[in-house]
């Protein structure tokens, strides 16, 4: 088997280093927020691994949709690395939004339409990873994955939407005009900066992750290959 | 009628058929023998369309797989070791169902019906029936819209020994009607008894061919312990 | 198209002459969906206050929960005498089994319901039969049956198939339960349609997608 690409250390070392830069960026570039004071600096992570969480749950879906076209393995695996990464990324923002939510909101748990959302789709890709492991064939689990990853992110914005106009009090930090009243605010450019680094910092990190997973995954079918092979040998 | 050329079919990592040739010709009966796991069902399904081949060229009645569906499935019958019929429909309204999909005239039920000897009991709701009444009506299932390709995937399958004998004589018939012909067994007898053709499958690949005619039953069973160890020489 | 038709035609003739035997699928819908309208009536508590705000997310659990009994046992029906191989070896497009599938798994879900809304009204004493809510009853259904249909197909082909159903299928169809259970309140307390027609738009919406991307996706759930 192939051994860790050089590219990977290197993308190992830049996601880190670029997660504590942003890390630094947060807590003593950025300004604290006036109004809710230090605990909006969980906000910058908070959108950072949601952001990273929907982003890998696309990915799972475009990599479900070439599987069916393509036919190949490799975007089985892709696909459910994706969404393993995905599921714990958008674990951590939804309680990092629990703790921006406890002293702004005065609750842990809104129903508003982002955060049920969020549930509801951690829900669905956890049902995912159910159907994987309730599927034995390989290439049955992989067209059935494929399928499903499709469906769930088609029915995610549905979803979004239904419960948007069922209630609302969800800021809308980016450009929105009655933002303030709810928690909202207005960022400056040193905000801006450490947001859009964070982004960054934590694209990169799921890039990383995504590349060990799948390299995992690829470990993983080599090692069955071989015991089926040695096995078939043996009779 | 049935071409077969370096067909390879992998379930993930397991690779159940090995650059396989087969070839077949109109109107030969080929019995294909083999133990379990060789790839005998996995063969048939794949002539079947009921399965993709991972690589190779497959050719049935000159329609390439796995491309070619609905037409194909139009000159194919089939009988599996299941009997692919609905418990709470009566015989007739079985075929009246398939009939329906392979948009067949109603006279042609009542002529499959006596043709495999269930005229009778077409009634009777097909849960109740034995698995030998079973196993017929699955064959006229199958020859119901006179199929010039019949696949049969072992169709003894728990029959007893009188059920097996009514079933060898409606697969004789139906022979006779000119289809060809492919039987997965591991009968070895029965099969050379019905066949033309036997072929022994042996780790995903033909290991041996022969004629049936060719064949006594001791022969049988030497041809099928060299096939075997020619197949694990391979 | 005239032969998709009849074979469509066929697998629901199908369905409905051996469910007319045996009545299995049916009658268990029929009594699990009552026995879930009693239960919510203790657990709720459902008095003529509660009633109006409730009553229409009680008959909309109660549908989908009773649906998820006939979608499995739909197509487990097909899988145990392998008769879905018999279908796959039909002269036809494969879509002709998902289209007469999800049409007779609807069908039966219309006959639960139309069984189920007179015991409802009679029990809490509502109008049901108001064209616009029998509208909402139809939307939703065939939304559900749509995405499940699909769903039910896949497990019954998964080694866990008794358990993943309703955990596949209750998430991906939130979106039609909000929906119809906000345009049914809609209806239950008269307001002008105006106000929820935007619950209508969503309904058909998620109809139209799912379907079609159903109807995209169904010849790999059977390709083998």
């Amino acid at each position: 088997m192939k051994t860790k690409p050089r590219a990977l250390t290197l993308l190992d070392v830049l996601s880190g280093a670029m997660i504590l830069a942003a890390a630094g960026l947060v807590f003593f570039y950025a300004p604290v927020e006036a109004l809710m004071g230090p605990v909006q600096k969980v906000f910058y992570f908070h959108v950072a691994t949601a952001w990273v969480g929907m982003l890998g749950f696309l990915v799972a879906a475009v990599a479900g949709y070439l599987y069916l076209r393509e036919n190949q393995e490799r975007f089985d695996i892709v696909g459910a690395a994706a969404v393993e990464i995905s599921l714990v990324f958008f674990l951590i923002a939804i309680i990092m939004g629990s703790i921006w939510a406890r002293p702004i909101w005065n609750t842990w748990w809104t129903w508003d339409p982002r955060l049920t959302t969020a549930a509801i789709v951690e829900l669905i890709y956890a049902a995912y990873l159910l159907l994987r492991s309730g599927v034995d064939d390989p290439e049955r689990r992989a067209r059935f994955s494929a399928i499903y990853a499709i469906f769930g992110f088609v029915s995610v914005p549905l979803t979004f939407i239904s419960i948007r106009l069922l209630r609302t009090i969800h800021p809308v930090v980016v450009g929105g005009a009655e933002a303030a009243s709810q928690g909202g605010f207005n960022m400056d450019n040193p905000m801006k900066l450490a947001f859009f680094f964070s982004l960054a910092a934590f694209s990169v990190l799921f890039a990383d992750l995504l590349w060990h997973r799948i390299r995992l995954g690829e470990l993983q079918r080599a090692v069955t290959a071989l015991r089926i092979r040695s096995y078939q040998e043996e009779n | 009628m049935i071409q077969v050329k370096k067909l390879v079919k992998r379930f993930g990592p397991l690779t159940v058929l090995r650059e396989l040739d087969f070839k077949v010709s109109p109107g030969e009966f080929v019995a294909l023998l083999g133990p379990n796991g060789a790839g005998k069902t996995t063969l048939l399904r794949i002539l079947a369309t009921l399965s993709r081949p991972t690589s190779g060229l497959v050719r049935v009645a000159s329609f390439q797989l796995p491309q070619a569906g609905p037409e194909l499935r139009a000159h194919l019958g089939v009988v599996s070791h299941q009997p692919l019929l609905y418990g709470d429909l009566t015989a007739e309204e079985n075929l009246i169902f398939f009939g329906k999909l392979f948009s067949i005239r109603r006279k042609r039920i009542q002529e499959v019906l006596e043709l495999v000897g269930l005229a009778e009991r077409s009634q009777d709701l097909v849960r109740i029936y034995s698995r030998g009444m079973q196993q017929r009506l699955a064959i006229g299932r199958a020859i119901l819209h006179n199929p010039r390709i019949l696949l049969l995937d072992e169709p003894h399958t728990g029959l007893d020994q009188e059920a097996g004998e009514i079933l060898d004589r409606v697969l004789k018939d139906v022979a006779l009607e000119g289809r060809t012909v492919v039987m997965t067994s591991h009968d070895l007898v029965r099969a050379a008894n019905l066949a033309s053709r036997v072929d022994l499958l042996s780790r995903g690949k033909i290991a041996a061919s022969t004629p049936a005619r060719d064949l006594s039953s001791s022969d049988l069973v030497d041809f099928y312990r060299t096939a075997l160890r020619g197949g694990e020489r391979a | 198209m005239k032969n998709y038709l009849r074979a469509v035609g066929a697998v629901i003739w199908k369905d409905f002459r051996s469910e007319w035997r045996s009545r299995e699928s049916l009658s268990a819908m029929l009594v699990f969906a009552l026995l879930v309208i009693l239960i919510f009536n203790f657990a709720l508590e459902l008095d003529i206050e509660a009633r109006t705000s409730l009553s229409a997310g009680v008959l909309w659990t109660t549908f989908i929960f009773a649906g998820t009994i006939g979608l499995n046992r739909s197509l487990a029906v097909e899988k145990d005498r392998g008769c879905l191989d018999g279908l796959l070896l039909a002269p036809v497009d494969r879509t002709v089994i998902y289209f007469g599938k999800a049409v007779g798994n609807l069908l039966f879900m219309l006959v639960v319901e139309a069984i189920v809304l007179p015991v409802f009204t009679f029990l809490y004493g509502f109008n049901v039969f108001q064209p616009g809510f029998l509208v909402v009853v139809l939307l939703g259904s065939v939304g559900y049956t749509a995405v499940g249909t699909l769903l039910a197909t896949m497990v019954v082909q998964a080694r866990t198939r008794d358990i993943l159903l309703p955990i596949l299928l209750f998430p991906l169809t939130l979106p039609v339960v909000i929906a119809a259970v906000k345009a049914s309140q809609g209806f239950f307390q008269g307001l002008p349609l105006e106000e929820f027609s935007v619950w209508l738009n969503i309904l058909v919406g998620y109809d139209l997608i799912f379907i079609a991307v159903a109807f995209m996706v169904f010849d790999y759930v059977l390709e083998d």
